[in-house]
């Protein structure tokens, strides 16, 4: 959607999670979360493995049934929800997950135009060559889109999930570790295709990222979570500057310093 | 949806001025959702296309990539067709993300996937066959290999995924195996049991049961039974580690996928085979002896003499004798269509299908080449 609508909107917050408990089985994985995504923004979680951000991302998108709380996306409650309800939600944020999740039995254009295909009424040429534009959106060279997901390298096939994410002009996008497991070259390259969507398209996104420099590169602001909670949000400086241990630990640890001190250089 | 969701379209042509001129008033929102009504609009526009266009963005609420796409293409279509075009009133948003899609429009062109003649197609399919054919044949060598060097070095037998295999495949099949062999003893003796009265012949429905389960059907139901269930299992689950790259890391820390994964399954199916098929045999029987008494009132007892009477050892041993081999043909079929997996889910899907065709089709033709040995060899 535009931009204007978009900025209409800015009052209030695109997510919004409020006091949010989520348990599997007896093991506790959040406690008590609460924050909130303003439009527009870079916004991410990080924390160690296992501290429960890839467990918050899919209660938000609705594919985990959190204990109790509340999640609204786009100021729609979304717990609780039916699938009918969901679906007009479901249209406007686009996902991408942590190893891609292609449909294997289709090719990589097949994957982009699929969605479009579902929930739009264009003609197949248009559709097809929206995807061609998706999958060069996100740097993919135009032969990419006749292959399928196992012929293509860890890079490209986050690159071509990226695009199916993309496929419906989402107003909101949810990145599962974008960068992981890609060789530095390609995760610069991601870094860059996150900032020019957010800015030429002016999506909000929200992402789940172990990267500091994807983090110091492009998030406006950050949210440490540990243990089901959260430790601290803010931007990336003013994280850096907090006093808990473990937030410390994680921005002066050895590769912490080397992200902040290259991130510094740029500036 | 209502008209401010939906791109709108109004033209003007100037027939006055020299060249004519033409205004393309855009509006609403130009977005994937939006754009699908003035798609087949803007194509009947370009085909007239000639003079100047002006194209008025002005009045557009948002325009997204599929929204700025559909006007690149136009804009590109009447430029191609000699018209010369100007975009108005583009708000600056609006521009960037034009920019943006002019800028990777050259690269952005859908590549169609290669067409294949019939005739290629069929050369490719023969090429596929035979190859499938060499890779089967290397497969059953290399499972006989790893056979023969466990045999030199009996340490190298992984014990435990035999008794786990047996378990699965044996121990977990008895209650169907024995349901339905007793249904088809059933069966036979309640289709035989009315042509047998009419030349009272009654008494021949032990040896018309116990000839027909020990020597043919139970061999055949029990190997039918374990290919469905076991054989399919085996491609899935091989098949599905080879897309997961867990047959690789197997390779990578020495450990022979082969003799990990396929001759345990192997071992325990020659040795599960042959007791299921007896266990068949028992139920089969019984279910045949149930019937005669219940259709031709022979007791228990009459039944049981005069099938002392009717078999002999070879009758037992002509049926037993087949369960191996059925079994090597089982478990080679299945791991060998698991290896074939490559890549997608839709894979795992086809090879297991595969296997369990092949294999239903191979132990009943191995079958038949029984039939034919045995007739030879008068058993």
């Amino acid at each position: 959607m535009s931009t204007a609508k978009r900025v209409s909107l800015a009052s209030d917050a695109v997510v919004e999670i409020r006091d949010l408990h989520t348990r599997f089985g007896k093991a506790v994985v959040h406690e008590s979360v609460s924050l909130s995504v303003r439009p527009g923004e870079i916004f991410s979680l990080v924390g160690g493995s296992g501290c429960g951000k890839s467990t918050l991302l899919r209660a938000i998108i609705m594919l985990l049934q959190p204990v109790s709380g509340s999640i609204r996306v786009f100021g729609r409650e979304v717990i609780g929800l039916s699938e009918e309800e969901a679906l007009p939600l479901r249209r406007r944020w686009g996902v991408m997950f942590e190893r891609g999740a292609l449909f294997s039995s289709l090719t990589v254009a097949e994957n982009v135009g699929m969605v479009m295909r579902e929930h739009t009424q264009l003609s197949k040429p248009l559709i097809d060559e929206v995807a061609a534009l998706k999958i060069a959106l996100t740097g993919l060279p135009a032969d990419a889109g006749a292959k399928y997901p196992n012929e293509l390298s860890g890079g490209m096939r986050k690159r071509a999930a990226l695009a199916r994410a993309i496929a419906l002009d989402p107003e909101l996008l949810f990145l599962d570790e974008p960068t992981a497991g890609l060789d530095p070259l390609s995760a610069s390259g991601i870094d860059e295709l996150v900032k020019s969507l957010r800015d030429v398209l002016g999506l909000t996104i929200m992402m789940v990222t172990h990267d500091l420099d994807l983090l110091w590169r492009t998030a406006d602001r950050v949210a440490v979570l540990d243990k089901g909670q959260i430790l601290g949000v803010g931007s990336m400086t003013e994280l850096s500057r907090m006093d808990h241990p473990l937030v410390r630990e994680y921005f002066y640890g050895p590769r912490g310093r080397a992200a902040r001190e290259q991130a510094w250089k740029k500036k | 949806m209502t008209a401010r969701q939906v791109a709108q379209l109004q033209t003007e042509t100037d027939t006055t001025s020299v060249p004519a001129s033409t205004m393309v008033r855009c509006s609403g929102a130009w977005t994937v959702r939006g754009v699908a009504p003035v798609e087949a609009r803007l194509a009947t526009l370009v085909s007239a296309a000639a003079g100047e266009w002006v194209i008025d963005v002005s009045a557009v609420s948002a325009l997204d990539t599929a929204g700025a796409w559909l006007l690149h293409r136009t804009k590109r279509a009447l430029e191609q067709r000699g018209a010369t075009v100007r975009i108005e009133g583009l708000r600056s948003e609006f521009s960037t993300l034009l920019q943006l899609i002019t800028a990777r429009a050259a690269v952005a062109e859908p590549v169609a996937p290669p067409k294949v003649s019939l005739l290629a197609r069929i050369g490719l399919q023969t090429w596929h066959s035979l190859l499938n054919l060499s890779g089967m044949l290397a497969f059953v060598g290399e499972s006989a290999m790893v056979f023969l060097r466990s045999i030199a070095q009996p340490r190298r037998i992984r014990w435990r995924p035999i008794f786990h295999n047996i378990q699965t495949a044996g121990f977990e099949a008895l209650p169907i195996t024995g349901l339905l062999s007793f249904l088809m003893g059933v069966v036979i003796a309640y289709q035989g049991a009315d042509q047998l009265r009419r030349f009272g012949a009654n008494i021949f429905i032990a040896d018309l049961v116990g000839l027909a389960m020990l020597r043919e059907l139970s061999p055949l139901l029990t190997a039918i039974i374990v290919a469905g269930r076991s054989g399919s299992a085996y491609a899935a689950q091989i098949g599905t580690m080879k897309i997961s790259e867990e047959i690789d890391a197997l390779r990578t820390v020495g450990i022979g996928p082969q003799e990990l994964l396929v001759q345990p399954k192997i071992i325990a199916l020659v040795i599960t085979l042959p007791l299921l098929t007896v266990y068949a045999d028992v139920a089969g029987v019984f279910g045949g002896m149930i019937m005669a008494n219940a259709m031709l009132g022979i007791s228990f007892n009459v039944f049981l003499d005069r099938l002392d009477d009717a078999l002999r050892l070879s009758s037992f041993l002509t049926g037993v004798i087949k369960a191996p081999v059925f079994a090597v043909i089982i478990a080679i079929i299945g791991c060998f269509q698991g290896f074939q997996v490559s890549g997608s889910a839709d894979s795992v899907g086809r090879q297991t299908t595969v296997s369990v065709v092949q294999s239903i089709f191979l132990v009943i033709v191995a079958d038949a080449l029984f039939s034919i040995v045995f007739n030879w060899l008068n058993l």
